[in-house]
């Protein structure tokens, strides 16, 4: 089989996937659970793919830790995202430059 | 106007597109691994616009797996882009058209979403355009550089340097937590059931784990903390 077959079948299906709710819900949604629950999805999504991942993403746990740490100290203080995103990773790497050195 | 919303979501795409710049770069080297030429890896980033799915998919071609895999796999791990879209359809502009929504469908990731969800009012199509344009340049770039250059990064940067996106995440998070106590019960909530189904469940795949997790979450603090139900807010915002 060719690549370019499974490349169009997977482009399908994820296109499929995000263009139905998108294009079909045109009406505002009344049920209030319904409601709450959609606000709520965004945070929820997103905490739920940042944990536990982000401990394994630097492909050491501690130095990984030490770049969470930092970033939760930095989003608590307000700091817009590319900086927190940026000094977890600067983090990372000196934890794991300093590990190297002990 | 156009313009304006344009521009708009060009410059709050910066941060995905810096973010997807690293992360594809490890998922060019990947998809070179296994067996892809660089157009080939470069084309699904460009036609995918998603990372678990594409490491999934770039997986299933390398193993010569069936259609009916590939499609099963990309359900699965995509599934939660539905739920996005619906969070998304409720946000949309009045200037939100069939065909702006149907070119639109095209760019939602857990970063764009995450990103244009959180706008105050309604979003444009053309806010909406900016912050795919960058964000799919971003990662198509990256995915073609690092399946071109293999490992011209020591281990020890790109190492690092895939935390970033997780950095990003959490920065999104965390201010409105600190600010609504329903926030910080969901995010908490969503965080240990996500660390508990790792350890507890692991033969659940990482995408089904984030939608039940997640799903969960969002239900409890649905009932525990209702929302006021929105009313109709004309006021055009990006």
């Amino acid at each position: 089989m060719t690549i370019a077959i499974y490349i169009a079948v997977m482009a399908g299906v994820t296109y499929l996937i995000r263009m139905i709710p998108l294009t079909l819900v045109r009406k505002r949604i009344k049920s209030r659970f319904l409601n709450s629950f959609l606000y709520y999805i965004p945070y929820t999504v997103l905490s739920a793919m940042t944990f536990p991942a982000i401990f394994f993403s630097t492909g050491n746990t501690v130095t990984a830790s030490i770049g969470t740490a930092a970033a939760l100290i930095l989003a608590y203080a307000g700091m817009p995202l590319i900086v927190v995103a940026i000094a977890a990773a600067g983090t990372a790497y000196l934890a794991g430059f300093i590990i190297t050195l002990i | 106007m156009k313009r304006s919303h344009f521009l708009k979501g060009l410059l709050h795409g910066i941060p995905i597109f810096l973010g997807y710049l690293s992360v594809s770069f490890g998922f060019g080297i990947l998809a070179v691994k296994s067996g892809l030429s660089v157009t080939e890896a470069a084309a699904v980033s460009l036609f995918n616009l998603t990372s678990a799915g594409q490491a999934a998919g770039v997986g299933i071609i390398a193993a010569n797996g069936s259609l009916a895999e590939m499609i099963l796999a990309q359900i699965v791990i995509n599934l939660r882009y539905s739920l996005m879209s619906l969070s998304l359809s409720q946000k949309l502009d009045k200037s939100f058209t069939i065909p702006h929504r149907l070119a639109a469908s095209y760019g939602i990731t857990d970063e764009i979403f995450a990103i244009a969800s959180v706008q105050p009012g309604k979003i444009t199509p053309w806010y909406m355009y900016g912050i795919i344009l960058i964000s799919t340049f971003g990662w198509v770039l990256g995915t073609a550089l690092g399946a071109a250059a293999g490992t011209v990064l020591p281990a020890d940067i790109s190492d690092a340097l895939g935390i970033m996106l997780y950095g990003m995440f959490i920065a999104i998070i965390i201010p409105p937590a600190k600010k609504e106590h329903s926030v910080l019960v969901g995010v908490l909530t969503a965080a240990a059931l996500s660390v508990a189904m790792y350890f507890l469940a692991p033969f659940i795949t990482s995408g089904f784990a984030v939608i039940i997790c997640a799903a969960a979450a969002a239900a409890l603090c649905a009932l525990i903390f209702p929302v006021k139900i929105p009313e109709e807010q004309d006021g055009e915002q990006a």
